[in-house]
């Protein structure tokens, strides 16, 4: 049984994969950068923390692929070991969102009045603030620490899940097979857990999708505009910060590079949210 | 009606199509030829998948993209529909042939008002000028029979009711005057006496223009009812064409005469449909206990279930935009009536279901007979009124915790739709598991899959089914999964919510049957709720017919529908399509 269900979702995926090109780069790339997070600091050339003065802000070249910044320090592997850290907080901030913001949607679109009202102030008050600026305030408030960027960056992408599972809860909320549930004597949140949730899951993972990419990108912003993951660590944020000052001068690579590697990161997310629909949907498995 | 003339309007011949789809190319016609002629109307019947939608799309040229036809041709008129530009087909589309779909509510652009869209038909296909468009459009509207055409011009689908949407559906298609009318299935969805009044309406005015109409449906008795000529339809391939009539006294094929046997009539019972057999879906039969062991339970004294005085209400949500309008007119706003702030959906009905007793609740849609199970069932609370089962008083248990009772796993229920009711990620076999692991005893649960086996068994469903999940189960088979999941717990009374309004009537009859064979081996009561009464006369001993949440009339299922006392009762009975031998001389 166990085996033949493997057996289907690997057909399932296959068959996604191959009917859509997009998704199978999409695929692909995230592959990729899932393994440099893993092994990407036993990998890399050089220690992305050594600096090596006589030989600072070299071009490309075959012993530095990406160059080196202003301390000597290879751009090639900050940004190879950089993968771990970012896409740590990002799948940690979206993993937040996802949970609270699916436990205070469902609910407020399952149990309606009062509920719904407090669940869809508190969202609309989040969404009132500028998201970016609301997260600077945060980490600013709270302290300069890995954690707080995480916690930040869940708290503005909040709203998103929040509202999508409160749609697509109340549409399934009297569906025939809820209340059939509710006759086969199954309580309120054992309905929400296994009857409801596991339905609303398509639409979720698209934003999932969608957030993994933005989150990325906020957590760079942050360390960008000196907030968040402070330097020397190796990140993409805070590397196009410093590449920026030397943009004008002439060495372009220690921000072109970090940028580019943000900005693959961000495209692969983004191109991930269609394949991952139709992955999770079962009417397509037929 | 008039001498149909020999000239075929329409004629296919060999028609082929085929689908590309996942699991590769499916055929979906094969070799499908009729003819219709001038002022004829040709009733297309079949069951689903039969392949009736796919040669009406064909006819209009309006197949899916992943459809291609592989084989045959139509002609409309001389002109080849396969060949032809979509230049030409788009000019022949609603000037000559013109199409009616399933569901009006969704056919019609619900952001324009009606007038304007019967309007746009006439803009494209005629030379009406400008200034005459409402006027002609007000026109078409009085033709279809709709009450203040002047003041319906400017409503909004959302304002109409579904008959009413019906009507402006086939104004936009009779707009043009087309040569051919292909109704879809117009009545599904509605109700009886709505279906009569749009199908009459569709006859007449057919009859009026001379137009020929072909006319899709599963009902052979509506077919029977309205069509001169009737083509069957299986899988993809006509297996009869005959005049009426004849179709109905010598059947030749044998799927003929399984649907015409398994069409319930008001002289059938569920003896006639034994034939139609079980087996037929290629299940295994669970071996039915000779009924001489099981005798009809006797009708003790104490009602099984007892309602009085019950009464629901729903509030009615104030308008915003009324309160925008009050707001502006402050004053003017004061002198208007207040608008009653609840409306009764159930206005105190009482009525008593004995032991072993099977009772039907028949009414239109929006009589009240949904809100009354979900009632009786515990989904919903009543606003007052007494509901005791068994001498128990269930009417003070809020609904909100009843879920969790020891009382819940009394009543049950199967619910309309079975495919809505199936959660899509559970398999058949957790749907039926799910009632037991919550409610079950020990006993039940320390061998979990033998009791869902046996539970499948009772109601005929394979036991290599129960691992598929609903999107691979056919109709018939997840009707079964439903039935299984509601006698899991072994209740008391079951209440069926029109269970095969969503079924082929082939079926429907093998469901009716299990049911009632069910209800003998288990002893349950059933509370039936159905629109269609030649259905509950077969399967129920008393009627109820409830309109605008009160009861009409009550009584002994055959004595009330052959001889019905109240005229509403006997306008539901008269709506019934079905096939009069005396009604329609053979041409």
């Amino acid at each position: 049984m166990t085996a033949r269900a493997l057996k289907s979702h690997l057909e399932h995926f296959r068959y996604v994969v191959s009917e859509n090109p997009v998704t199978f780069f999409a695929f692909g790339l995230f592959l990729l950068i899932v393994c440099l997070a893993i092994v990407g600091p036993y990998i890399v050339p050089y220690d992305p923390l050594a600096s090596d003065t006589a030989n600072k802000l070299q071009p490309p070249s075959l012993a530095h692929w990406f160059g080196t910044d202003q301390l000597g320090r290879d751009v090639f592997s900050r940004v190879i070991v950089a993968t771990r850290l970012d896409l740590g907080i990002s799948v940690a901030a979206v993993a937040l969102s996802f949970v609270v913001g699916a436990v205070m949607g469902c609910s407020a679109g399952y149990f309606g009045g009062w509920t719904d009202r407090i669940v869809g102030r508190c969202v609309d008050t989040i969404m009132a603030f500028p998201l970016f600026v609301l997260a600077m305030g945060i980490v600013a408030a709270m302290g300069n620490t890995v954690e707080n960027i995480v916690y930040a960056t869940a708290i503005i992408n909040l709203p998103f899940y929040a509202r999508v599972a409160r749609a697509e809860t109340s549409i399934r909320r009297n569906a025939g097979f809820v209340e059939a549930a509710r006759l086969s004597g199954n309580g309120h949140v054992r309905l929400l857990a296994t009857q409801i949730f596991p339905n609303i899951l398509p639409p979720m993972m698209v934003q999932v999708s969608l957030n993994m990419g933005w989150a990325i990108l906020n957590a760079a912003g942050l360390s960008f505009i000196g907030l968040g993951v402070r330097p020397p660590t190796a990140e993409w944020g805070i590397m196009v910060a410093e590449g920026a000052n030397y943009i004008v001068s002439g060495e372009w690579w220690i921000a072109l590079f970090s940028g580019a590697m943000l900005m693959l990161a961000v495209f692969c997310f983004n191109l991930l949210g269609d394949g991952l629909r139709d992955l999770v949907d079962p009417q397509r498995r037929t | 009606m008039t001498e149909p003339s020999p000239i075929p309007i329409l004629s296919i011949d060999g028609l082929s199509v085929e689908f590309r789809t996942r699991k590769g190319i499916v055929k979906a016609l094969h070799d499908v030829g009729f003819e219709i002629r001038k002022r004829e109307m040709v009733g297309i019947v079949g069951e689903s998948g039969s392949g009736k939608s796919v040669t009406a799309f064909n006819v209009m040229g309006i197949l899916d993209p992943a459809g291609r036809a592989t084989g045959g041709d139509i002609s409309f008129g001389g002109m080849d529909m396969l060949t032809a530009p979509e230049r030409d087909l788009r000019e022949v589309r609603g000037r000559e042939v013109s199409m009616i779909f399933q569901n009006p509510k969704v056919a019609l652009n619900p952001i324009r008002p009606v007038g304007y869209q019967i309007g746009d038909v006439l803009r494209q296909h005629t030379n009406t000028p400008r200034d005459r468009l409402k006027a002609k459009s007000i026109e078409i509207l009085e033709q279809v029979r709709i009450n203040d055409a002047e003041q319906r011009y400017w409503s909004y689908p959302f304002e109409l009711s579904g008959g009413m949407c019906q009507r402006i559906m086939i104004a936009i298609a009779l707009a043009c005057e087309p040569a051919l009318l292909i109704a879809d299935e117009p009545t599904t969805g509605l109700d009886v006496t709505t279906q009569k009044t749009i199908m009459d309406l569709i006859h007449d005015l057919a009859t009026d223009r001379g137009m020929a109409c072909m006319l899709i449906t599963h009902d052979l008795g509506l077919a029977a009812q309205y069509c001169d000529r009737i083509v069957v339809m299986e899988k993809g391939r006509v297996v009869e064409a005959a005049a009426t009539r004849a179709l109905f006294s010598q059947p030749t094929h044998p799927y003929t005469k399984k649907l015409i046997r398994a069409t319930p009539r008001p002289d059938s019972t569920l003896e006639d449909f034994a034939v139609i057999g079980e087996a037929e879906e290629g299940e295994e039969v669970a071996p039915e206990p000779p009924s001489a062991d099981l005798p009809r339970v006797g009708m003790t004294e104490r009602p099984l279930l007892h309602v009085a005085d019950l009464v629901k209400e729903f509030p009615i949500r104030q308008k915003e935009a009324l309160n925008w309008r009050r707001m502006l007119r402050l004053k003017s706003a004061i002198g208007e009536e207040e608008a009653p702030t609840a409306f009764r959906a159930v206005d105190g009905i009482s009525f008593d279901v004995m032991l072993g007793e099977s009772i039907g609740l028949v009414g239109e849609s929006g009589c009240g007979k949904s809100t009354t199970s979900r009632l009786v069932t515990r989904l919903l609370d009543a606003t007052s009124g007494v509901i005791e089962f068994d001498g128990q008083a269930l009417h003070d248990i809020p609904a909100w915790g009843f879920a969790r009772r020891p009382e819940r796993s009394l009543i049950q229920m199967v619910f309309q739709d079975p495919t809505e009711s199936l959660n899509p990620r559970y398999s058949a076999f957790d749907a039926i598991a799910d009632p037991l692991r919550q409610l079950g005893g020990e006993h039940v649960q320390s061998n979990l899959g033998e009791q869902v086996e046996r539970l499948a068994r009772m109601v005929g469903l394979p036991a290599d089914l129960l691992t598929r999940y609903p999107h691979q189960l056919s109709g018939g088979q997840k009707a079964r999964v439903g039935i299984a999941r509601a006698i899991a717990l072994e209740p008391r009374l079951l209440v069926l919510d029109e269970p095969t309004s969503a079924l082929d009537v082939s079926v429907q009859a093998v469901i009716l049957r299990l049911l009632d064979r069910l209800r003998r081996q288990l002893g349950l009561s059933y509370i039936f709720v159905s629109h269609d009464l030649n259905v509950v006369r077969l399967l129920c001993d008393r009627v109820i017919v409830m309109n605008r949440g009160r009861i009409v009339e009550q009584g002994d299922a055959t004595e009330l529908l052959n001889n019905p006392k109240q005229p509403y009762t006997r306008s539901l009975v008269e709506a019934i399509p079905h096939f009069r031998p005396d009604m329609r001389e053979a041409s």
